[in-house]
């Protein structure tokens, strides 16, 4: 047995990588729940292929899960990992470039043969022809040990099952790696196999030697300890972008007293929230799955125009074929929540890998005058509160409202706080009165200039929406000049007052200052993470995230006015740069872009940041 | 507006004060007429009403009656429709489409909504033309009609509804013509009482663009020997005389005449509706001139679950048969990591 010698990190990132059938993504589930449990703060991201099975070994079969943990508040997956476990040559291959210098390898020996060497096309041996110089290469006979381990039971379970089980060798290396109390990951395998507890068992013993395994060799002497966050309380969950965003829905179900009802087509990465509504009955959910992206949307606006809290969800090419509705729901001024989970494009581009390319598509993507509310969420948790903000805003401004979110914070996961219902605001649909003479499908609230509610079913109360222009006030069809300008200019008055209603913007940092940082949506953790380094390092530089982009805070203007330099950052060409410059054209504003369908690293963020505050 | 009384209510109950703004002479205005007759019949409550269109002629249809309704997009009333009747089974839903609405851009929606089976009767007004957009050839348009966007005749097959129904696993077919309101209210009432997606071929005519273009089956002089209408129970007779039948001869369709060949009454096709296998049923929705008279009536009328019925079930189940009853209860399930 080695010495053991621990080194406090404040953070520290890991990636699991192997074949799609490695459980890398089980794995690294399991290592961020036993990190929660432990007390740090954590955030997660899984790296899938667009195929579901490709070929055994390749490079594009390589399945990837990065952890990010700390005892601090950790708001990204992590730039670059400190341990990487690369189960085959590929896996090692693909991820070597998101390593740091210095990092932990550990690699599956039994898998580093010449055959495999030749699918995941090295041309040389990567152990002896100097790749890894200046890595701490832990070659672990993962595959072998594990098959031992399992025969030496004597259950009679065959190799192929006991392959499955070497994950949890993986793992029992790690609670080694990083002191934790290997008991905890005991519980979880015992409520992952309840039903079978001879692979209870031989999961166990699996664990157990992958962590003597570590305990006796030379290479992983060297442990690590995250602490627990400090100042941290309460009940939390480990969740992903697209169940928070789900679940925001139900939420603003509850708080509505609207049954939610979902229309949509499946696509990726969208459709984890049809799947996750589709599971959720319990809650009286009803879920549509239609024939296509435009009968998605279209069911929902039937069920809105029934009565119901009604939600579609989507990506980038789903929202293009949802336009025409969304001008429906515009103009019969019906209320509708449209997530729209962005991906690279345009068509079906980068269907894995996020990117900011929709905001002009969710903004102008319509024919006609067709204003719809705009909001997107920051982090996978706020998914959560910001599925119910759209919610709230659609039903009470009788509005459509796209939520924005991106395959990136969608799939990333971290722990969300978890607060009680009743703390969250009421929501208060405009319903009218059975049999209310005063009723006119086109009256209005004064304040917000929205419509009243009025559903099929209620006494007294009919009347008929569409397509085609209606006369303010009473609902008929109206081809009268004056009054389609009328009305036009009502719907985009009606989302403007939304501003009247919606929180200022809040900067992060001070007020005033060199530099600010403009970004928007699923940017957030590593933009964040880059300006708060950069203040820590005494700089003046303060971020503006902005939620809400149409109707933009109030505070917006005043909020730039306040420093000397704007740069706005988003994983587009320049899309929220140009609409802040058709806002407000009085300020020049800088730009920083990616389009690689990967996210920003906070490292190049910060260089980028340092030379403009360089700049005179 | 205030109407909660509960009185038998009569077709002017679902008429409108507004002018109908149909061209004079158009098939629309006698559908209309035979809807607001067959409504009374099908439900006490029009607040529970809903009409739903799509954009075409025939879809300025919930302008014209007095109950709920949504004028929607091009094609797109169907999911619109489910999407009601999925959320509020309550809803008695009617769907009112042409035969470029649903045949053509709404093709998909069609054969969807009816496999799903969901409670929603549809009319289509089938005049084989595009009118709004003023004469160009529509799916049904048999094929070399020459319209406007086919000077040369058309070059493609005509969709028959009927096939297209059935080949969707429709549940209930019929086919009608706009010159016959007995008929029409008749068959209107049946397929409001069927449970599931009922699909009413409306033969109309415009006045406009495709004028006569059902002359052959529905003018005065030609209709009984050029149509059959069918009654669930009752033998396949036709004709001036009600002398003709037909008959399945080496599995295929023939028009027979009672008397002849030595052929009397009992040996004519009995018409059963609610049989489940569609055959026979496909048949007679083919039926063509001039070899055949064209089937009218209800063609196919078979019971079977609904969509909408299915799903509240399943709600109610998972309901009663969870732990989770709200938010509170959901965030608090499985995997909670408490760090005091």
């Amino acid at each position: 047995m080695t010495k053991k010698n621990i080194i406090e990190l404040e953070e520290v990132v890991v990636k699991f990588a192997g074949d799609s059938g490695d459980g890398m993504q089980l794995t690294g589930t399991q290592f961020s729940d036993n990190s929660a449990l432990f007390g740090n703060d954590l955030s997660t991201f899984p790296d899938y292929p667009s195929e579901i099975r490709a070929p055994q070994g390749t490079v594009s079969g390589v399945s990837g899960f990065q952890v990010h943990i700390g005892n601090k508040e950790i708001k990204t997956p992590g730039d670059l990992a400190d341990v990487l476990v690369a189960m085959n040559p590929a896996a090692l291959k693909t991820n070597m470039k998101w390593v740091k210098q210095g990092a932990t390898i550990i690699i599956d020996i039994d898998n580093f043969d010449n055959k495999s060497y030749k699918k995941a096309e090295f041309i040389d041996d990567p152990l002896s022809d100097g790749t890894l110089d200046g890595f701490n290469i832990v070659k672990a006979p993962i595959s072998s040990l594990t098959r031992a381990t399992v025969n030496d039971l004597a259950l009679g379970i065959d190799n192929k099952t006991a392959d499955k089980t070497k994950n949890q060798f993986v793992m029992g290396m790690l609670y080694w790696l990083f002191n934790r109390d290997i008991n905890i990951g005991l519980d979880f395998i015992k409520d992952k196999f309840a039903k079978k507890p001879d692979l209870v068992k031989a999961n166990l013993e699996v664990l157990k030697a992958g962590f003597n395994y570590a305990e006796t060799i030379e290479a992983m002497s060297t442990t690590f300890m995250v602490n627990p966050l400090k100042n941290r309380k309460g009940k939390f969950r480990n969740i992903t972008g697209n169940v928070a965003t789900a679940w925001g829905l139900i939420a603003a179900s509850e708080r509505s007293g609207l049954p939610l009802f979902l229309g949509s087509y499946p696509i990726t990465p969208a459709t984890e929230i049809l799947q996750e509504l589709s599971n959720m009955k319990k809650l009286g959910v009803k879920t549509f799955q239609a024939e296509d992206e435009i009968a998605g949307i279209c069911s929902a606006i039937g069920a809105s125009f029934a009565g119901h809290l009604a939600a579609t969800s989507t990506s980038g090419p789903g929202l293009a074929l949802k336009s025409e509705a969304i001008g429906l729901a515009v103009i019969t001024e019906l209320p509708i929540v449209i997530v729209n989970v962005q991906r690279s494009g345009p068509a079906t581009g980068l269907p894995t890998k996020p990117e900011q390319g929709d905001l002009l598509q969710a903004l102008y993507g319509r024919n006609g005058e067709s204003p719809c509310i705009v909001v997107a969420a920051t982090t996978p948790a706020k998914c959560y509160d910001f599925a119910f903000i759209a919610a709230k805003l659609s039903v009470e401004h009788m509005t459509p409202v796209i939520l924005l979110t991106d395959g990136y914070i969608a799939n990333g996961s971290e722990l969300m706080p978890i607060r009680p219902i009743a703390e969250f605001p009421e929501i208060i649909p405009p319903k009218v009165k059975d049999n209310d003479e005063n009723y006119r499908p086109y009256l209005r609230d004064e304040e917000k200039l929205s419509r009243f509610w009025a559903f099929p079913g209620q006494d007294g109360l009919r009347h008929r929406v569409g397509g085609l222009e209606k006369s303010n006030i009473t609902g008929e069809v109206s081809h009268d000049p004056y009054n389609h300008e009328d009305m036009v200019v009502i719907r985009e008055q009606k989302v403007q007052r939304v501003a009247n209603f919606i929180p200022e913007q809040e900067v992060l940092g001070e007020e005033s200052g060199d530099l600010l940082v403009v970004g928007w949506g699923g940017t957030y953790g590593a933009l964040s993470s880059a300006v708060l380094d950069l203040q820590n390092e005494g700089k003046s530089i303060s971020l503006a995230q902005f939620s809400y982009i149409k109707p933009l805070p109030k505070n917006t203007e005043e909020v730039f006015s306040k420093f000397k330099r704007i740069v706005v950052c988003e994983l587009n060409l320049g899309q929220f740069k140009s609409y802040l410059q058709s806002q407000y054209p009085q300020f020049d504003y800088l730009q920083y872009n990616k389009i690689q369908g990967l996210p920003f690293l906070i490292s190049e963020l910060k260089e980028k940041f340092n030379q403009i505050l360089e700049e005179k | 507006m205030s109407d909660t009384i509960t009185y038998k209510l009569s077709s002017q109950d679902f008429k409108v004060t507004n002018p109908v703004k149909w061209c004079a002479g158009c098939g629309g205005f006698s559908v209309l007429s035979a809807v607001q007759n067959a409504l009374p019949e099908v439900t006490e409550e029009k607040n529970k009403v809903v009409f739903v269109s799509g954009i075409g002629c025939s879809s300025r249809f919930p302008y014209y009656i007095n109950t709920y309704g949504f004028h929607s997009l091009h094609g797109r009333a169907m999911p619109i429709a489910s999407g009601i009747k999925a959320a509020n089974p309550d809803i008695q839903v009617w769907l009112v489409t042409g035969d470029g609405d649903s045949m053509a851009i709404g093709g998909n929606h069609f054969i969807h909504l009816i496999r799903r089976n969901l409670d929603i009767n549809v009319l289509i007004f089938n005049n084989k033309i595009y009118g709004l957009t003023k004469g160009q050839y529509s799916p049904t348009t048999p094929k070399g009609s020459k319209t406007k966007t086919s000077p040369d005749g058309t070059i493609e097959n005509a969709f028959n509804p009927g096939e297209l129904a059935m080949g969707a696993q429709g549940t209930f077919f019929a086919r009608v013509v706009d010159t016959d309101p007995k008929m029409m209210k008749e068959v209107f009432i049946k397929a409001a009482k069927h449970k599931g997606t009922s699909i009413v071929e409306v033969l109309e005519n415009c006045v406009i663009f495709n004028n006569h273009v059902h002359e052959d089956i529905t003018g005065k002089d030609v209709k009984n020997e050029h149509q059959i209408y069918l009654e669930h129970g009752k033998p396949m007779i036709f004709g001036n005389e009600r002398d003709k039948g037909l008959m399945i001869v080496n599995n295929r369709m023939e028009v027979v005449k009672i008397g002849e060949n030595g052929i009397t009454e009992k040996d004519i096709l009995v018409h059963d509706a609610k049989c489940s296998n569609p055959n026979v049923h496909f048949m007679l929705a083919r039926l063509k001139r001039p070899e055949y008279p064209v089937a009218m009536g209800v063609i196919r009328s078979y019971d079977c679950t609904v969509y909408e019925d299915m799903l509240t079930d399943q709600v109610e189940y998972a309901k009663a048969n969870s732990k989770i009853k709200n938010m509170d209860d959901l965030l608090n399930s499985g995997s909670v990591f408490e760090i005091e």
